[in-house]
Order: C-alpha cells, then sequence, then structure tokens
C-alpha cells in the first residue's frame, strides 16, 4: 500500500510484451526525499519499470502516481518536463551543441535565453564539465563527458523528481565513484527524489538510501543497504546479489592488510 | 556554322527561362507533396509502402508517355471545369508539363524522406521524448534536422531528373530546352542539339552542385555554405525568369497560337501561316513539336488555333475510316466529318501531298522501264526493297503489297538517311518515301504511280479550331494559301532547311513558298 506521502507510487505495475510478461505486480511507493537503487540482473525489467514513471511506457495493468496524480491522465510532455530522466544510451542530441543540449528541457518550457545560459553554465560546473565544452557537439566529446551531460541535460529545468538509468555505465572506476558521490552530493542540495537503476550492486549498496532488486519482472527485494548486507532476505538470488560485493570487499581488505604487514 | 550557333543563341533566353520555371515549379510541388508525405510514411508502415510503390510505378512509365498522358486528362478536366465552372484552363503546355514532372520528382524526396526519418538513432528519438517535446517538436527540432542530409540528397536526385525530363514537355507544347533538340533531331541540325542538350546539361550540374553546397552545410552545421548555396539558387532562379517577365510585359493580348507537329514540313509551314498573319499586323504564338496525337485534340479544344495535317492521317486516325474512296471524296468527307465532330473547319488544302510513296533512283527505273508500282510488280523481282523502321508494320505497305502482289528479293530497314545512302549506292533499288521529301528532287529519285490507288491520300490542309472558326482576319489571312503550293515547291523548302550545308530557318525556308 502507498504510504499516504508517497511523491511517487507504482501500483501492481504489469508489463507484457507480445504475451510475454516484463513486469509483474510490481508495487513501489517512494517518498520524497529518497535515492533509491533499482538492481537486478540483465533484462530482469529495471529500464521498463524505470520508463513507467514518466510516462515513457504505459504499462498494461496498474498505475503510477506522481503526487497523487495517476500519470497516464495527464499530457505526456509537460509531465516529462518535470522530471529528469538520464538514459541507459545517454541519447544526446548529437546535432545540437553540449549548451543546447542541455538547453533543451528549459527551451521547450520557453525560459528566456539569459536564465537559460545561466543555467547551463551552472550545470557545467555542476557536473563538472569545463565551460569551454559548452559549444562542443556531442561526437567532439569522451563518452564519460556524454554521460555528465546526460547527467546535466535531466537536471536542467530544476526537476524534483530523477531518474536515472546506469548513468554511470561508460564510465572508469575512478570517475564513476566521483560521480556517483556527485550525484548523492546533487540529490542532497537540490532536494532530489531520485531513482537509479544500476548493474552494480556496491555502488548501489554505498549511494542509495534503499534498494529494490528486481528478477524476471518482480520485486524480491526492498530494504535498506544496511538491512540488505545483514542478510534480512532468504531468498537465495538477493543473498548471491549482495554476497558478491561483499565478498570482493573483504578480500580486498584482506588483500590490503597482508600488503600493509609487508611494506 | 557561327549563324547557326547565333540563331540557336538567341532562343536561349526564353527557352532556359521556360525551361527553369518549369523545372522550379514542379520541384517546389514536388517537394510541397512529398515531404509532408513522406514525414507520414515514416510513421505509418503500411502508408510507406503504398506511396513507395506508387511513386516507383510513375517512374517506371517513360516520361514522355507521362507527359503525353496529361494532356488528354487535362482536356477532360478542362472539359468539365468549363461546363460547371463556366470557365476552362488551358490544357496544352505548362500544366500537363508540371504536372507529370512533379509526379516524377516525388519518388527520389518520397524515398529519402521516409529513409531518413526512420533512420534516426531510436535512442535520440526517445531521449527526445525523454526530454518533454511533443510529436511535433520532435519531429522539427530532432528528426528532420537529422534527416536532412539524406533527405537533401534526394531533393538533388528530383531536380537532376526533373531538369532532364523537362526537356521532354517540348512535345505537349510548352517551350522548354528541349525545343532545341526535337527540332535539331528533326532537321539534322546538330548545333541547335548540341545548345540544347549543353544547356540542360549545364543547368543540371549547377543546380546540383548548389543544393549539395546546401546538403554538405546543413550536414556540417556550416551556416555560410548552406546560406550560399540558396542565395545561390535564388540569384540563378531570378537571372533565368526576368527573360519571361519582360516578354509577359511587353505583351499586350494575347495573340495568334499556330502549330507544328515536330517535323521540318511542318515548321517551315508553321512559319509560313504565322507570316501570312504578321503580314497583317497580327501576334502570333508557335508552339512547334507537338506530339502527332496532340496536335489534332489541341486544335479541337482550341488550344491552337490552326495547323497543317494530312488528310489520310485524319481520315484513319480521327474519321477512323480504312477504306479510300479517292483524292477529293476523301476531302470532302473530311470537311463535313471534322466541323460535325469537332467544329474543326478544314480551311485550306495546300496543293501538295506528303503521302507515302515508293521512290527509285531516275537512271535506274529508266534502265529497267518501271515507273508505276503495277510495273514494279511485273519487273522487280530481283530488286531489293528497303524501308524505314515502321514502314512494312504500316497499312499503307500491307495496302500496297496485296494490291499490286508486290515480290522482292530482300527487304531491309533503314534509319532514314542511311536508306537514301542506300538507295544511292545501289544496296536498295526501291524504297519507302515520303512524298514532299527534299531529297527526291535533290537525289533525282523518282516516285512509282500507283494506278490502283491502293496508297491513302496525303493532301496537307490548314486546320483551323472552332473558336476562330468566324475569325476573318485568321480567314482571311490564311485561305489565300490554298492550291499555292506544289509539291516540288514543297520539296524545295524541305530540303532548305534539311541539308548537311546552307541550311536555312524554316521562316526562311517558308518564303520560298510564297515566291
Ligand atoms: N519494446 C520491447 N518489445 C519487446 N520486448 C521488450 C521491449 N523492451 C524490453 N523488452 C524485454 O523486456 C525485458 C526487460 O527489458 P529491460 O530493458 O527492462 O531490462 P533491464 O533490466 O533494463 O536490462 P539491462 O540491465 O540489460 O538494461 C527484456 O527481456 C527485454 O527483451
Ligand atoms: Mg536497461
Amino acid at each position: 500500500m502507498p504510504a499516504p506521502n508517497a511523491l511517487i507510487a507504482l501500483e501492481q505495475i504489469g508489463k507484457i510484451y507480445d504475451g510475454a510478461a516484463v513486469l509483474t505486480d510490481a508495487s513501489l511507493s517512494i517518498a520524497k526525499g529518497q535515492f533509491v537503487a533499482l538492481v537486478g540482473g540483465s533484462g530482469a525489467g529495471k529500464t521498463t519499470l524505470l520508463k513507467t514513471i514518466n510516462a515513457l511506457i504505459i504499462p498494461t495493468t496498474g498505475r503510477v502516481l506522481i503526487d497523487g496524480q495517476d500519470v497516464a491522465a495527464q499530457p505526456g510532455p509537460a509531465l516529462r518536463r518535470r522530471i529528469g530522466y538520464v538514459f541507459q544510451e545517454v541519447g544526446l542530441f548529437p546535432h545540437m551543441t553540449v549548451a543546447q543540449n542541455i538547453g533543451i528541457t528549459p527551451s521547450l518550457l520557453d525560459w528566456p535565453a539569459d536564465r537559460i545560459a545561466a543555467r547551463v553554465d551552472t550545470l557545467l560546473d555542476l557536473v563538472a564539465l569545463p565551460r569551454e565544452s559548452a559549444a562542443r557537439l556531442p561526437a567532439a566529446l569522451s563518452g564519460g563527458q556524454r554521460q555528465r551531460v546526460g547527467v546535466a541535460r535531466a537536471l536542467a529545468a530544476e526537476p524534483s523528481i530523477l531518474l536515472m538509468d546506469e548513468p554511470f555505465g561508460a564510465l572508469d572506476p575512478v570517475t564513476r565513484v566521483a560521480l556517483a558521490q556527485d550525484v548523492r552530493r546533487l540529490h542532497e542540495t537540490l532536494g532530489l527524489t531520485t531513482v537509479m537503476v544500476t548493474h552494480d550492486v556496491g555502488e548501489a549498496l554505498l549511494t542509495a538510501d534503499r534498494i529494490v532488486v528486481l528478477a524476471e519482472g518482480r520485486i524480491i527485494a526492498d530494504d535498506t543497504p544496511a538491512a540488505l548486507l545483514a542478510g534480512a532476505h532468504s531468498d537465495p538470488r538477493v543473498a548471491a546479489l549482495i554476497d558478491a560485493p561483499r565478498r570482493q570487499a573483504e578480500k580486498l581488505a584482506r588483500l590490503a592488510q597482508k600488503g600493509g604487514a609487508h611494506g | 556554322m557561327d549563324d547557326r550557333l547565333h540563331q540557336a543563341l538567341a532562343l536561349l533566353p526564353e527557352r532556359l527561362g521556360w525551361h527553369v520555371a518549369l523545372s522550379a515549379a514542379a520541384l517546389a510541388l514536388g517537394l510541397l507533396i512529398a515531404l509532408p508525405l513522406g514525414v507520414l510514411a515514416a510513421r505509418h508502415p503500411r502508408l510507406r509502402w503504398v506511396s513507395l510503390s506508387l511513386a516507383g510505378l510513375v517512374q517506371t512509365i517513360p516520361s514522355l508517355a507521362l507527359l503525353a498522358l496529361f494532356f488528354p486528362l487535362l482536356l477532360l478536366l478542362s472539359g468539365l471545369s468549363e461546363r460547371m465552372l463556366g470557365h476552362g484552363f488551358s490544357a496544352l503546355g505548362f500544366l500537363p508539363s508540371l504536372l507529370a514532372l512533379t509526379l516524377y520528382s516525388m519518388l527520389p524526396i518520397l524515398r529519402n524522406t521516409a529513409a531518413g526519418l526512420t533512420g534516426v538513432d531510436p535512442a535520440v528519438v526517445e531521449a527526445a521524448r525523454g526530454v518533454g517535446m511533443t510529436d511535433r517538436q520532435r519531429l522539427w527540432r530532432v528528426e528532420l534536422p537529422l534527416a536532412l542530409p539524406v533527405i537533401m540528397a534526394g531533393v538533388r536526385t528530383a531536380a537532376v531528373w526533373t531538369i532532364g525530363a523537362a526537356t521532354l514537355s517540348t512535345p505537349v507544347g510548352q517551350t522548354s530546352l528541349g525545343d532545341y533538340i526535337f527540332s535539331g533531331l528533326q532537321t539534322e541540325d546538330w548545333v541547335a542539339v548540341l545548345v540544347g542538350c549543353a544547356a540542360s546539361a549545364v543547368l543540371a550540374m549547377a543546380v546540383d552542385q548548389l543544393l549539395g553546397l546546401i546538403e554538405s552545410g546543413v550536414g556540417q552545421r556550416n551556416r555560410r555554405r548552406w546560406v550560399a548555396g540558396l542565395a545561390g539558387l535564388a540569384i540563378g532562379l531570378v537571372g533565368a525568369l526576368s527573360p519571361l517577365a519582360s516578354v509577359a510585359l511587353s505583351r499586350g493580348q494575347p495573340g495568334y497560337v499556330i502549330g507544328a507537329k515536330n517535323f521540318s514540313e511542318q515548321y517551315v509551314l508553321a512559319e509560313l501561316m504565322a507570316g501570312q498573319l504578321e503580314a497583317r499586323g497580327a501576334r502570333v504564338e508557335r508552339r512547334i513539336n507537338l506530339g502527332s496525337a496532340v496536335a489534332y485534340r489541341a486544335v479541337a479544344a482550341s488550344e491552337i488555333d490552326a495547323y497543317v495535317d494530312y488528310s489520310g492521317t485524319l481520315w484513319a486516325n480521327v474519321l477512323g475510316r480504312k477504306d479510300n474512296p479517292g483524292r477529293q471524296a476523301v476531302l470532302d468527307q473530311l470537311r463535313t466529318g471534322l466541323k460535325d465532330r469537332d467544329g474543326v473547319v478544314l480551311l485550306a488544302p495546300l496543293g501538295f501531298e506528303n503521302a507515302y510513296a515508293l521512290a527509285m533512283r531516275r537512271d535506274r527505273a529508266e534502265s529497267l522501264g518501271i515507273r508505276t508500282l503495277a510495273d514494279l510488280a511485273a519487273k522487280g523481282g530481283g530488286l531489293t526493297m528497303g524501308g524505314d523502321l515502321e514502314f512494312f508494320s504500316r497499312p499503307e505497305w500491307t495496302g500496297v503489297e496485296q494490291a499490286y502482289g508486290l515480290k522482292f528479293r530482300a527487304r531491309r530497314q533503314f534509319q532514314p538517311t542511311f536508306m537514301y545512302r542506300a538507295l544511292a549506292s545501289g544496296e536498295a533499288d526501291v524504297i519507302s518515301a515520303f512524298s514532299s521529301d527534299g531529297r527526291i528532287a535533290a537525289d533525282d529519285l523518282v516516285l512509282l504511280g500507283d494506278p490502283k490507288g491502293a496508297l491513302p491520300p496525303y493532301d496537307a490542309v490548314i486546320l483551323v479550331s472552332p473558336k476562330r472558326a468566324g475569325d476573318r482576319r485568321l480567314i482571311a489571312a490564311l485561305s489565300p494559301l490554298a492550291g499555292t503550293i506544289d509539291v516540288k515547291t514543297m520539296q524545295a523548302a524541305n530540303y532548305a532547311i534539311d541539308r548537311d550545308a546552307g541550311k536555312v530557318s524554316a521562316a526562311e525556308a517558308a518564303k520560298m513558298l510564297t515566291r
């Protein structure tokens, strides 16, 4: 049951593609200010579930409420201008400069040009891109820089909800950790409600307040990182998911101790 | 040579102007229809399939046929609108050419628009929805800009096709660079043919380059490039059209329109009629190179005021008759038949025939003692018969062959020019000929007599449109021509514009007829 103060409420979402159920009975209630990570194997339905939130995908059954309003009853474009979305494939507009890409939603909202320009500068700083890159085309950026532009574009129109689908996929581990921390910081300072899809359970455990595990279109766990690490879930699929990064961390810690002893 | 080039170039501004006006209008109309259709086709797979199939089908119709098909269709529509709205429109010239070329230009634009739009990266399309664009904003801000290079490539192809095909609008009565090519090929005036081909090729290349500049400018987001391309097109368009504007301004009320089919004799006779009218102070427009089927319909619909046709052609093609009651009876029955059927006035038989005939070299005929087709049947068993490419399949040939029981050693087909050479060199003994052909006198040939009357008569006659049937000035100008031209005179005039050396213009050749 959705909590009364839920900003985003998914009610028994089901999605069927060509007779195959991709999502089954997925319910989720997200309070304002939460940072939720959506994890699960490839093809588990994470992207599909995320896209139902801003009505890029219309569920076959169930409904999505934002601020208590059914999204199916609202005009899609207006809804999506209020919700930042970072795509798995980034999807920058190749014919627009970085600045035009970042400023696109504000321009759709008819912001004045100077306000857009100022906002673009702010966002370039926020995602740690040099301001000179504003005039470049996406083709002239590295994969990681493109993903930063993707995040900046999602935040440009000052949304209160941020949806991110593997936003750090193309990044090296160092940048990845740094950008994850940056996003968490943005989440705090901007007072966002964030849903982030990720493959990286370690990243999810370190960044999110709450972790939702999807398997074959069903939610099989929904808990805090601490509870999951404490082994609150008996489902072996959840345990396997959590164990992998934990073992890796333990091995690394041991290795570091040994190395410390030798040195 | 210099003189012919000079004459040809003097006509260039008007012909080029019309060619540009026609191509540009067809391309603009093609864009106007094919672009939105391409956008719809990209969204709806079934519509894409249907529209591309139809456009592809149009493309397989030879462009000359497509142009010719629009004329009767427009005549029909014009007739309908005349009856329902009280006024029709001209089915000859610009309109049928415009419509046919528009259809012709659509396929590449349609295909490339649909392909360009469906080729846009789906991730980018979804991102456009994700940032909050409406369908329309997505089309204008993302899909069209990204598809633009592909669309422009289609527009380039369409432009080159349209400019090339516009030369074919001549036979439906539209002035274009094709006038050079059609007349030049007829009179073997290679200077004119070259001027026409070169002008249309240069035009096509220039437009292609300018559109290429726009295409690359758009592709590289280089504003200066595409603005330069657009400016070049605009300047070229204004430059090419300005001669037309000055012609239109200097022109008062519309004058008489004299038509001609697409061969030398017709050009000369059109000039003859035009000269008669102009001598009486009338203004005359010429529509030469009309297709054979187009010309009669055009006069019946009063799209042209007068032209010369031949009794045998009208007899068979308009009245649908196959019998041969004799030269005078054919004329008499045509006079009433055409009037009753279409209101067309058979004004004046000019005095000569341009009939199918069999011809031999004089020396050969005399030594064999052959003067008529009957002689030929008796003595021609060892001879070789040459015919132009269609002669042996024509009813005239079957008629003669059966009436006289002609037998030859061999039968050969030739291109007309080579047929006369074969006769001169003795490779052929007898050839098919048109009785008013200039080469008959020039090569000293004899036409064999037809005592059984197996060959239908082909008297040259002036036809006048229903609209001008009671026009005193026209009648007064043209009726004195009746019976004034014998076949020798016509042969000489035809030879003067057909011969290789010392070619004269049709207008000068026409003066030979009134001397
Ligand atoms: N448009 C579609 N038509 C048919 N099947 C689809 C469609 N979109 C997704 N699917 C299927 O739905 C399932 C879930 O897809 P989804 O993209 O949500 O997975 P995911 O969890 O995001 O995977 P990944 O981690 O690989 O991105 C997959 O089996 C996929 O093949
Ligand atoms: Mg996914």
